[in-house]
């Protein structure tokens, strides 16, 4: 057997990715076409600029990695324009059976931001030349999150809404800085994580086969935990606090490798849950709804989850079609409860396909954390990567009674320019660090070497 | 690093698998005891927004779904307002479809009964919306309106019958009520509509006709009596039965009285005929003891007494009591005690005795029909029993005739028209005024109406009340309306 040895040129994919793109924007646009005659029986007459248009960004995107990131994973971007515009189709559905006029619904603020998101994404992609970069900024990165994870709750600028009091106002702007703080935090981890992860993982004790911490190596998810404790109680944020602690507990378990992390989280997780459970009436009122969301008491309380759910029953298997049910009888249609609103109108199969979509994305992020050479872009991309899941677990696990509800944005798809800004910013960096997982020859990349040289990291390169 | 990032992408393959199974459990499991939900909006819209059918009297729409802008997508409406409020019932959107036959024939309108299988199938595969069958009553419009016009505002019902078929001809329960108010789109003025008639002690939704709180049947259910008496033998014409002024009743300190307190002839004595020309307790007394309670009783039954009937609407069963002992029956065959009748059960027992003794089934509903007025179903005249033999029968209609020729009946005389009949004023015993009951058929020799009449508590005349002054010229313009 003659087997010839070849240097390995792996392919870029951008011709892939541009297909895809097109072929999501396609059926964005036929998604769109299907609603207004649902709705109105009638083609939309915007059809072609905006969607000219949502075709413009998407593959002005491409081009941007194709210049700047060949090598980065051809699926995110498709993904991503698949998500955001189906999104944006469904919020113009509420819009239209909510009686707004197209000129001023909430889709053509969707639209903005999502035009604002893929330009400052593309801008990202273009100033990030190396995700190792960030590393310098570890520290700034933990103020800044810190800072905007906090900023809630500074007295003129904060703001509360329904309940939680996670949103930013200065003038006519209103942000909300918890979904950008969950990136900028996620650098911070993989920064500090890649740094300590030595001390953290060798000493420990031995108990029933569990390497467990030391007291002293507590301290880090610690302060984690009551920064969470502090996002739940002060600004009545569930899913928050859920989603930065989830996060961390991941992140120092991928570090360190010890499962003895996973089991200390699990149980400040439990402690924190119960307490809160103890001292919160809405705590308790949140567990009451996702026990039996349909009696009497739940009813009065609060009936958003009764009525996600029966929108839901009503899609069955193949939905009423897009534009001919009554997701408009949910509330919050278009964010906490769009993934309610697909459900009922494309069916058990259609949000099979959502949930894959998700899934899909993922699953490039972890690919890309086990290609990637350096910890420090490992932890990045394995962060962002199960920050979405996370996210998409907590939101749609909340709507579809899996845990009980706490209100998070569903990822690319809820009304909401601060999340679609954050979620953009997010796969900017996992693209880039995936550019960096699939190119051929790392050596030859002068600004890795740099990078590679000045950090501890040890460069493993792969045959 | 790369073995924990598998594990935790395990972990992730097992949260999102978690999801998958929790969206099949909702959208499939779960799915349809979700829509059953009684508060599921999307359900009740679904039921609600379907084009659903007409119902029809003499041609025209009394109840009729229009559509709309809104939400809901059609309206139902009430050309005619309360007139028909007891026959059509109401269909809302926050209440359903309620009493009458929106309620009771609910399935047929809205196009989901059995019954319209095959046409949802043919709507199916040319294409066309599914639309509910329209229903056609046996309804006289005339007799309804003489009915309700007589009536006035006292409190009662009147039910006609068409003692050949049992097509009901009239069927008025006052007061009434606008089913408009209950179908309405604006939902709080619905609610609280719903919420005044509920409140309202004259029970404006109760159908009195057929169900309600049962009223003492008093004398009108000596023609029962009197059919027993004949049937068994135990009475003939000739016979001369014992009537004086009281009746002193076996094992028992309370007497029997008249209404007049006189002996009803002669010698304390009077026939089965001039018995009930004048409405004598006293020898029906007699007679219920002579007969006996188990004779009564299946005399009763005979005339539809305890038969669970539909019209399609549920009637409630009329009641005659069981066990009795000898007082207790004396009183029963006067339809005092614990007798207990609908209105329509009243008109039964007339229109068996016009129909020569064979009870025809009461039925409202004449002819169900397409979405394109083509006739899908109409019910044939069902025989309920034969009450009383033919001759029995003939007896009682000429007794009848004479109850309203020379008897206590006279008030429902009509010119040149033949009519049989029997008066009632049914002690409440509770300080109240008497009910004042009559029921009649007309013409006597040829009947194309059975009537029953009940004015509850005195109507406008209050303890000076009588069956034959009150409720007989009820009965005479519903028969007038349509014998003409």
């Amino acid at each position: 057997m003659i087997t010839t040895v070849q240097a390995l040129t792996p392919k870029t994919r951008r011709t892939t990715e541009l297909l895809l793109v097109v072929v999501a924007v396609g059926l964005t646009l036929m998604a769109w076409v299907s609603v207004d005659a649902g709705v109105r029986g009638a083609v939309p007459a915007e059809l072609f600029t905006v969607g000219g248009g949502l075709l413009a960004l998407a593959v002005g995107f491409h081009l941007v990695l194709r210049w700047k990131a060949a090598y980065a994973d051809p699926l995110l971007l498709p993904i991503a324009t698949l998500l955001n515009g189906l999104g944006l189709v469904m919020i113009h559905r509420i819009d239209l059976s909510a009686g707004r006029p197209n000129t001023s619904g909430f889709a053509v603020n969707q639209l903005i931001y999502t035009g604002i998101a893929v330009v400052l994404a593309a801008a990202l992609i273009i100033w990030l030349r190396d995700h190792r970069l960030l590393r310098r900024y570890s520290y700034t990165a933990m103020a800044v999150g810190l800072g905007l994870l906090l900023m809630p709750l500074l007295p003129v600028i904060g703001n509360e809404e329904l309940g939680s009091r996670i949103w930013i106002r200065i003038g006519p702007m209103s942000f909300q800085p918890g979904e950008l703080a969950k990136i900028v935090l996620t650098v911070f981890f993989a920064g500090y994580l890649v740094q300590t992860r030595d001390v953290l993982s060798i000493a420990g004790r031995k108990v029933l086969g569990f390497t467990f911490p030391r007291a002293r190596d507590l301290g880090p998810i610690l302060i984690a935990w009551m920064l969470s404790i502090a996002v739940l109680v002060f600004e009545r944020d569930l899913g928050s606090s859920l989603l930065f602690f989830g996060l961390f507990v991941a992140m120092l378990y991928v570090a360190t490798e010890r499962v003895g992390w996973i089991a200390v989280g699990l149980l400040l997780f439990a402690a924190g849950a119960y307490v809160a459970w103890l001292l919160f009436g809405h705590v308790q009122q949140r567990v009451a709804l996702w026990l039996d969301p349909f009696s009497q008491a739940s009813m009065e309380t609060s009936d958003q989850l009764a009525k996600g759910l029966m929108g839901m029953g009503t899609g069955g298997l193949f939905g009423t079609g897009l534009g001919q049910g009554r997701p408009y009888l949910t509330a919050f249609p278009d964010s906490d409860f769009i993934f309610a609103s697909f459900g009922e109108e494309i069916g058990l199969f259609g949000v099979f396909a959502l949930l894959m979509l998700f899934a899909l994305f993922v699953e490039r992020g972890v690919r890309t954390a086990l290609g990637v050479r350096d910890g420090f872009g490992k932890l990045l991309a394995i962060g962002l990567a199960f920050s979405v899941a996370l996210q998409v677990f907590v939101v749609i696990g909340g709507v579809t009674r899996v845990i009980p509800l706490t209100g998070l944005t569903t990822p690319f798809m809820s009304r909401g320019g601060s999340a679609l800004l954050a979620n953009w910013m997010l796969m900017a960096i996992l693209l880039r660090v995936s550019d960096q997982a699939r190119r051929p020859e790392p050596v030859e990349d002068p600004v890795a070497r740099a990078a590679a040289a000045s950090a501890e990291t040890q460069v493993v390169r792969l045959p | 690093m790369n073995a924990p990032i598998r594990r935790l992408g395990v972990l992730i393959a097992a949260l999102f698998v978690g999801l998958l199974v929790a969206t099949t459990s909702i959208q499939v499991v779960q799915a349809p005891s979700l829509r059953a939900l009684s508060f599921n909006r999307r359900t009740l819209l679904d039921n609600y927004s379907r084009d659903r059918g007409a119902i029809l009297i003499a041609g025209t729409p009394v109840a009729r779904s229009v559509k709309t802008d809104d939400d809901l997508g059609y309206l139902r409406t009430y050309p005619q307002a309360a007139l028909f409020s007891h026959v059509t019932g109401y269909y809302s959107f926050t209440y359903g479809a309620g009493g009458g036959i929106e309620g009771s024939s609910d399935a047929l309108l809205a196009g989901t009964a059995d019954e319209l299988f095959y046409q949802r199938i043919s709507d199916l595969l040319t294409g066309t919306a599914s639309r509910g069958a329209t229903l056609e009553l046996t309804i006289n419009p005339k007799a309804q309106q003489a009915a309700s016009d007589a009536l006035g505002n006292q409190r009662g019902a009147v039910v006609a019958l068409d003692p050949r078929t049992g097509a009901i001809l009239a069927m008025v329960s006052h007061p009434q009520y606008d089913p408009n108010q209950l179908s309405g789109h604006d939902l709080d003025a619905v609610e609280a509509a719903m919420k005044r008639l509920t409140a309202d002690k004259t029970t404006p939704l109760v159908n009195r006709a057929i169900g309600g709180n049962l009223y003492p049947p008093g004398s009108v259910f000596k023609i029962v009596t009197a059919a027993a008496a004949l049937s068994t033998g135990a009475v003939t014409e000739q016979t001369m039965i014992p009537a004086p002024a009281s009746m002193d009743l076996p094992e028992s300190s309370a007497p029997l009285p008249n209404y007049d307190l006189r002996a009803c002839g002669p010698n304390n004595e009077t026939t089965l005929r001039h018995a009930l020309e004048i409405s004598c307790n006293t020898a029906f007394g007699w007679i219920g003891l002579k007969v006996g309670a188990t004779a009564l009783h299946e005399q009763a039954k005979k005339f539809g007494f305890e038969s669970s009937l539909r019209v399609p609407m549920r009637v409630t069963s009329s009641v005659f009591p069981a066990d009795l002992d000898r007082p207790h029956t004396a009183q029963s065959a006067i339809g005092q005690f614990d007798v207990r009748v609908t209105p329509l059960q009243v008109a039964m027992i007339s229109a068996a005795i016009a129909n020569n003794g064979v009870l025809m089934k009461p039925y409202l509903v004449g002819k169900v029909l397409g979405p394109n007025l083509e006739t899908i179903d109409s019910p044939t005249p069902e025989v309920l029993s034969q009450a009383v033999s033919p001759q029995v029968a003939a007896t009682i209609r000429s007794m009848m005739v004479s109850v309203v020729e020379t008897g206590t009946g006279r008030p429902a005389r009509i010119d040149g028209i033949s009519v049989a009949g029997k008066t009632g004023t049914a002690e409440q015993g509770n300080g109240k005024p008497p009910h004042a009951w009559f029921t009649a058929f007309a013409p006597a020799d040829n009947p194309q109406i059975a009537v029953a009449v009940v004015v509850e508590d005195g109507g406008n005349l209050g303890e000076e009340a009588a069956g034959g002054r009150l409720a007989g010229p009820i009965a005479r313009a519903v028969m007038k309306a349509v014998i003409g």
